[in-house]
């Protein structure tokens, strides 16, 4: 298990913890998530399929419609939205997606977090900074029986 | 951040609680984007009337105040919408009445709308019902600070227009239009709009087709940036261009370009890069336009076409005229349906042109406010659709989960002829 830390600045203020999905490409909103069921549906995207409700979003930027915020505004509506991001470029669309959505957000972080981030690592998003734990399985590392585990 | 005084009034509740919610919204939207300050703007392009599952049950629930504070303004409070403070027009939303024996569209939707509608209008909101609102009398100005939503068209305002806009969401426009107020941060701030990627283009591009595949190739190559497009181009139309900038702001998030002696900005490739020495260029020969041909093409297997969709962005008139014209004095398919999306003012103007005849006639129907991607809506049974707009080809087989192929409105009008896909790069 091994632990990095990255320290950017705070889009939206708040403490959450959680498994991260990291996405490598940009993700898009509108024609690009199902906010019904919080799963990304872009055809060519890496993460077709993927369900993104309750884990730490990471993902370079975001791209397309501008329907971007709505769509991720809906999924807190609808109870699939992902309990935080960590977002590699700012833009309008990801900065009013990362506010209606109502999670902590961070942004314009020391290390390109899409690269310092693995899906399945454990990450505590504290206001500007961000605690990455590898290895954990995606299981909160205080649990005593993680801690041998690779 | 910078509040001059009376925008700490409107935030601290001078103006009611609507106002309030909407200064809150725009604040904690700068705090997101480190924004210094608020800019004036008196442009709003939104969308207030679209329906949704969540618009319903608030609006059953609670009614439209109620609806729009939630999603509009992205607040919990119970207050009364007061009339919009600066001019502000819907873009594209669902289907209306007309649409109710042509397109399997929920009627529920059609009744929420019209609903919509008549709150909205009463709120002094301009229901243009198109993605395109420069093509039917929201024509910002060079310079003129806007909040637009809608992609293809905050590029076509930034980039053809010289205006200036984010590409802005549901809650900023909403907020925008009770306040007159968006942040000043981005594509708002002159020293922002420079180039930053540099496209030679060394294969001819002169048609529709072709500025479609650029802006996506462009898009790809840009991402979020500036594209500036130099080389073997010919002298785009307004038409051409709605199609480059919604492509690239499909394939990559691209709000602005210029293409130099053609956008207002760029005089000159070297004024497009504000007199820096030109980036070294991403060259689009004809390997790079066949590669985007043969992505826009990779999700069609079946060559029985059932649909053809044209008015991606929302046609032009000089689109409809040329669909026509390719129609004339033929039939459909009994398999396939051709529809094209077009801003309600400008069908007007096919049906007084005689477009609208010759279209119906051949079995084709020119439809309004809408398109098959933003109301998840084509003709019952759909498998294997074809467009000639790269956006809609991009989007369409997700939302939909159907084939599409991808070619120019002559090959589009064959297939839907024949009922089969002949097209090909030529």
């Amino acid at each position: 298990m091994s632990k990095v830390i990255l320290h950017g600045r705070t889009v939206v203020p708040g403490v959450v913890s959680g498994e991260a999905l990291v996405s490598h490409e940009p993700i898009s909103g509108w024609g690009g998530i199902d906010p019904a069921r919080g799963v990304i549906i872009e055809r060519r995207h890496e993460l077709v399929g993927v369900c993104f409700t309750g884990k730490v979003l990471v993902f370079p930027s975001a791209k397309g419609s501008s329907g971007w915020s709505g769509f991720f505004q809906t999924t807190r509506l609808n109870g699939t939205a992902p309990i935080g991001m960590v977002i590699g470029r700012i833009s309008a669309k990801s900065a009013l997606g990362a506010v209606v959505t109502r999670v902590p957000a961070v942004t314009d972080l020391d290390q390109d977090p899409c690269e310092a981030i693995v899906t399945g690592d454990w990450v505590r998003i504290d206001n500007g900074v961000v605690e990455v734990l590898s290895g954990t399985g995606g299981m909160t590392p205080a649990l005593p029986e993680m801690e041998g585990q690779k | 951040m910078f509040l001059t005084d009376s925008e700490k009034a409107m935030r601290d509740g001078a103006e009611g609680p609507a106002v309030e919610a909407a200064m809150d919204l725009l604040i904690r939207y700068s705090a997101a984007l480190d924004a210094e300050r608020l800019c004036d703007i008196r442009n709003v392009a939104g969308t207030m009337t679209q329906p949704s599952p969540v618009k319903a049950r608030l609006v059953k629930e609670h009614g439209w105040d109620k609806a729009f504070a939630v999603i509009n303004l992205d607040s919990d409070g119970d207050f009364e919408v007061p009339p919009m403070a600066v001019p502000t027009c819907q873009l594209q939303h669902g289907f209306g009445a007309d649409a109710l024996d042509i397109v399997p569209y929920p009627k529920q939707n059609i009744e929420l709308q019209a609903s919509a509608e008549a709150f909205y209008g009463r709120h002094g909101v301009n229901i243009l019902a198109t993605c395109t609102p420069y093509q039917v009398g929201n024509l910002p100005l060079r310079g003129e600070h806007c909040a637009w939503m809608e992609s293809s068209a905050v590029i076509y305002a930034n980039s053809v227009l010289g205006a200036r806009t984010n590409c802005e969401g549901i809650a900023s426009t909403g907020a925008a239009s009770l306040t007159g107020k968006i942040p000043c941060w981005g594509n708002h701030r002159a020293e922002n709009r420079y180039g930053t990627h540099h496209i030679e283009v060394s294969v001819r591009v002169d048609n529709f087709q072709d500025w479609g595949m650029l802006g996506y190739f462009a898009g790809g190559i840009a991402g979020e940036d500036h594209p500036v497009i130099t080389g073997s181009i010919s002298r785009p139309d307004l038409t051409e261009l709605k199609h480059f900038g919604a492509a690239a702001a499909t394939s990559g998030g691209v709000e602005l370009y210029h293409i130099p002696g053609i956008t207002p900005e760029a005089a000159t490739a070297e004024a497009a890069f504000a007199g820096a020495t030109l980036p070294e260029p991403a060259v689009y020969g004809p390997a790079e336009r066949q590669a985007v041909y043969e992505t826009l093409n990779e999700i069609g297997t079946s060559a029985d076409v059932d649909f053809v969709l044209l008015g991606c962005p929302h046609a032009s008139v000089d689109q409809m005229r040329r669909t026509a014209a390719a129609l004339d004095g033929r039939r459909l398919s009994p398999s396939t349906e051709l529809w094209i999306m077009a801003p309600r003012a400008l069908k007007d103007v096919a049906d007084r042109s005689g477009y609208t005849e010759v279209i119906e006639r051949a079995g084709g129907r020119i439809l309004a406010d809408s398109c098959p991607a933003m109301s998840r809506a084509a003709p019952k049974g759909t498998r294997v659709f074809a467009t000639d707009s790269a956006k809609q080809v991009h989007y369409l087989p997700a939302i939909l989960g159907i084939e599409a192929w991808f070619g120019t409105l002559e090959e589009c009008v064959d297939a839907a002829v024949t009922g089969r896909w002949n097209g090909a790069l030529r």
